[in-house]
């Protein structure tokens, strides 16, 4: 039974100068409840514009989505959203942004602080609580995000490119952490990333987008990420299996480029 | 005494926070380097040395330095200036602070207006047998002019009155130069002088008659020349063969008849040029014109006299230069008075008397003090803040008496006392005086600026419809200088709160309208977005994300608007009123009271820095994120 159903999807921006944009053309595709996605494709080929359809942000210019057979129209909080940036509130101290959207659902403070607790702790940010945020570390920050998002308890996870301002260290952590969190709660989680190892260790599918107009390129299914759970990430990465796939993804996105740039040229 | 220890003091905490400064500046020059922002934090030794460089300035051009340093020195000045006043007169004549010399340039001016009366001559259509005797009468005053200046013409009478003008001068320089002229004091002219009151300190600006002995020479000299220049200006050159030559011309023009012409124009336009004759030949009459050796001797005296007063000034003239700047001491008929710098610029010390003085709740100013408290029954104060339509609301109408001559009072005519504070009740303090008055006034106005335009701003950050159905309203009225408005709303309002309160109004919620709008249109978008999946509603996203993500530009509007609206106020006052400080500046202003006017210079610059130190303060503690997210 399929979770989600992208059908056709198109996306034409208009420029305040009148030009248009194709963003995305006829994406179709499903995913089933509890898969977990990445999608991985050069600049501009419109990752964050599919994610803010999908989210709600925006209406595509034609095509059906649906989630759980409902139709998408708007935000909502069964799909939780992380971003890049983290976009957290900064006049809110860790504790009142993890539990924001409990607030604003008005549940009982009693258990929220329990829940916030909880959480803080799955993502190691304990006794950061009154802290203001604006204080944390970038990779703090985007752990609260992280957590302040799954609080909510959303049946859909949307993440844009939630480790590309961390440092190598960190962000190895982050991403054990989206996979053990994958793992216990079985959220479907959609990850967009600019990394080709990332995106093959965060995916048991992975989407590879081409530009100009965006649409759907190539798809993977993946072991990685169903070994990440039990195996250290850095094994993985070493693994003959990992190296070759690497290898094959990058050198299509590169053929990729060069017909772009080609196309560029001819035209 | 306490303005020298403060300038002391002063100076010492001067070289102190530069020299402290200086060594932080050396110490730290290692680890910040130019254009880091953070090189500008901190450094309140810089607010002290700021601070006491503009008190220094304050003290040292007000003369409140020489006044405490050197008490006398106004006193000995004022005896100078007698000295200075009493010469004038004689050195006017002579090119010393002139160009000319005095005799030059009324012969000067006397042989051009000769020269266009025979011009007008030639031009004007007299009888044939009038123009010579006019030519002639014209002619002949000119030569009396150069008889003047003939050294051989001279009377010799007139030479030895000018012998005797330079001589007594001489005189008087020489006894200047005794050490103990004009000798021992007589007992009860110094106790006269002892008995007059300080610089300053009484109702006279400064201490006339002589305390000091180089100022009673100054002052005796002054007597001396005072006379000397009477009997100067008394010389005329009308020797006994000038007199007779004058008298001659004068006899002829007189006993010239103005012939009748049938044109009544050219009548009047002889008769003018006859009027003319007359006028020049006063002139000349005056004998005020020389030979140009005979004042030479009167000259050199004048300049020795310069000299010794020189000397006989000693420090007073370094005094005078240096810790009196922009002006001097000036002596009148009968008093002294402080010239320039000294007069139009208060001293701190005069100033900080007249601000208690004002202070003194019992004083205060035109029957109101500046801020103090009055005993009030609660029941006045609540009537104050509830509006008077209060009681328009309740249902029923106002009770009607009975049969019995018995009012039952209702439901609204109980609001209707409530509102009006008509009950009894306790009394407690309440702020009254013209500063609470110019604060509640510039408070009361913000708060409506806030009230009404922060929500109004927000909306037009948001929508399209209200940005564009507001924007010409604002950006229409906003442009227009707040003064500007201020006659026609003190007519609609009133001249009293009410206006004053919506011309603040006015300027504040421009000011709110604007920067929470920024503030709004500023609001991140992933904010938004996040708010939204995380399940706000709209009016919980416009609470929790909108509204303080615009709180740091909406907190800088308020600082800008306090500033502008207190700018404001003062002005609205200045216009009408009764009360506030702008009414006393104004008030002042027009009596000329320089020192009241200082006071409320000093008040507005304090009362407004609070506000802007309350706001930062608030700032700091609002958003601390600021700059941050
Ligand atoms: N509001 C908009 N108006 C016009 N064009 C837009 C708008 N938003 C996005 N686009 C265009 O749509 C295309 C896709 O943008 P999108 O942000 O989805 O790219 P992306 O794949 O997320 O890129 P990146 O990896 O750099 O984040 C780009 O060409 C962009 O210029
Ligand atoms: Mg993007």
């Amino acid at each position: 039974m399929s979770h989600l159903v992208a059908d056709k999807l198109n996306m034409r921006f208009t420029t305040p100068a009148g030009a248009t944009v194709h963003a995305l053309q006829d994406i179709s595709f499903t995913l089933s409840k509890g898969e977990l996605l990445s999608v991985l494709g050069p600049s501009g080929c419109g990752k964050t514009t599919l994610l803010n359809i999908i989210a709600g942000f925006l209406r595509p210019t034609s095509g059906r989505l649906q989630l759980d057979e409902n139709e998408i129209n708007g935000p909502g909080v069964d799909r939780g959203m992380v971003f890049q940036q983290g976009a957290l509130f900064e006049w809110l101290t860790v504790a009142e942004n993890v539990n924001f959207g409990l607030r604003m659902k008005k549940f009982p403070p009693v258990q929220t602080a329990k829940k916030v607790t909880e959480w803080l702790e799955i993502v190691g940010l304990q006794g950061f609580g009154d802290t203001p945020t604006y204080q944390l570390s970038g990779g703090m920050q985007q752990r609260i995000a992280l957590a302040r998002c799954l609080i909510n308890d959303p049946d859909l996870i949307l993440m844009d490119e939630p480790l590309g301002a961390l440092d190598a260290l960190t962000r190895e952590k982050m991403q054990s952490l989206i996979l053990k969190i994958w793992q216990e709660t079985g959220k479907t989680i959609m990850i967009i990333t600019h990394s080709v190892e990332e995106a093959l260790l965060l995916g048991e599918r992975l989407f590879v987008m081409a530009p100009r107009p965006g649409r759907l390129h190539h798809q993977y299914r993946l072991p990685f990420a169903a070994q990440g759970i039990s195996r250290d990430l850095r094994e993985i990465k070493n693994t003959p299996d990992f190296t070759s796939t690497r290898e094959e993804i990058l050198s299509m996105i590169w053929n990729m480029e060069a017909e772009i740039m080609g196309k560029a040229n001819m035209a | 005494m306490i303005v020298s220890t403060l300038t002391i003091v002063l100076v010492i905490l001067l070289i102190w926070s530069v020299y402290y400064g200086r060594n932080i500046v050396r110490t730290e020059k290692t680890d910040a380097v130019f254009g880091n922002p953070s090189r500008a934090l901190r450094g309140w030794h810089w607010v002290i040395a700021g601070a006491t460089s503009i008190m220094l300035l304050w003290f040292y051009f007000s003369w409140d330095i020489a006044r405490a340093f050197i008490p006398t020195s106004g006193n000995e000045l004022c005896q100078v200036a007698k000295l200075n006043r009493a010469v004038n007169p004689i050195r006017a004549n002579f090119p010393l602070d002139n160009r000319l010399l005095r005799g030059t340039l009324l012969l000067q001016r006397d042989k051009e207006q000769i020269q266009l009366l025979q011009q007008q001559l030639d031009k004007m259509n007299f009888a044939p047998d009038e123009s010579p005797e006019l030519r002639s009468i014209i002619k002949a005053m000119d030569g009396v002019l150069t008889a003047q200046t003939d050294p051989a013409k001279i009377d010799p009478q007139i030479v030895a009155q000018f012998d005797n003008i330079a001589m007594r001068i001489s005189y008087l320089v020489d006894q200047m130069s005794v050490p103990n002229y004009p000798g021992k004091p007589d007992f009860t002219e110094q106790a006269q002088a002892m008995k007059q009151s300080d610089w300053g300190a009484g109702t006279i600006e400064l201490p006339v008659l002589p305390m000091t002995d180089r100022g009673r020479k100054f002052a005796a000299a002054s007597l001396v020349m005072h006379q000397i220049a009477k009997d100067y200006m008394a010389i005329r050159n009308n020797g006994a063969t000038i007199t007779k030559q004058l008298a001659e011309i004068r006899t002829r023009y007189q006993n010239f008849v103005v012939r009748p012409v049938e044109d009544a124009a050219i009548m009047a336009q002889h008769k003018r040029f006859i009027r003319q004759i007359d006028k020049i030949y006063k002139r000349i009459d005056d004998g005020k014109i020389f030979p140009p050796g005979l004042t030479q001797a009167v000259e050199a005296a004048l300049i020795r006299l310069d000299q010794e007063q020189h000397r006989q000034q000693g420090t007073l003239f370094y005094i005078d230069a240096l810790i009196m700047p922009g002006g001097t001491i000036m002596a009148g008929n009968s008093a002294c008075s402080e010239q320039g710098a000294g007069r139009w610029l208060p001293k701190p010390s005069d100033t900080f008397k007249t601000f208690l003085r004002l202070a003194d709740p019992a004083v205060g100013y035109k029957g109101t003090p500046l801020l103090w408290y009055e005993m009030r029954p609660v029941a006045e104060i609540v009537a104050w803040v509830i509006p008077d339509w209060l009681p328009e609301l309740m249902p029923g109408e106002y009770p009607r008496h009975n049969s019995q001559g018995i009012i039952v009072n209702n439901i609204k005519s109980k609001t209707y006392n409530f509102a009006t504070g008509n009950y009894n009740s306790l009394s407690v303090p309440f702020p009254i005086g013209h500063i609470w008055d110019s604060v509640v006034r510039v408070l009361a106005g913000l708060l409506l600026g806030i009230i009404f335009g922060v929500p109004l701003g927000l909306f037009m950050g948001l929508s399209r419809f209200a940005k564009g159905y507001f924007d010409p309203l604002i950006e229409l009225y906003r442009p227009v200088p707040p003064l500007a408005w201020a006659p026609l709303v003190l007519t609609i309002f009133g001249i009293h709160d009410d206006g004053k309160i919506f011309l603040l109004f006015m300027v504040a919620f421009a000011i709110m309208v604007i920067s929470a709008r920024t503030g709004a249109t500023g609001t991140q978008l992933s904010k938004v977005h996040a708010a939204h999946s995380l399940g706000a509603s709209n009016w919980q996203i416009l609470r929790q994300v909108i509204l303080p993500n615009s709180l740091p530009e909406i907190l800088t509007g308020i600082r800008i608007a306090i500033g502008v609206c207190w700018g404001t106020l003062v002005a609205a006052e200045m216009l009408a009123g009764t009360t506030g400080i702008g009414f006393i500046e104004n008030v002042a202003r027009k009596q000329s009271d320089y020192e009241i006017i200082w006071v409320t210079i000093i008040l507005l610059g304090v009362l407004g820095l609070l506000f802007d130190l309350i706001m930062r303060w608030v700032i700091a503690r609002a958003i601390p994120w600021r700059g941050k997210g």
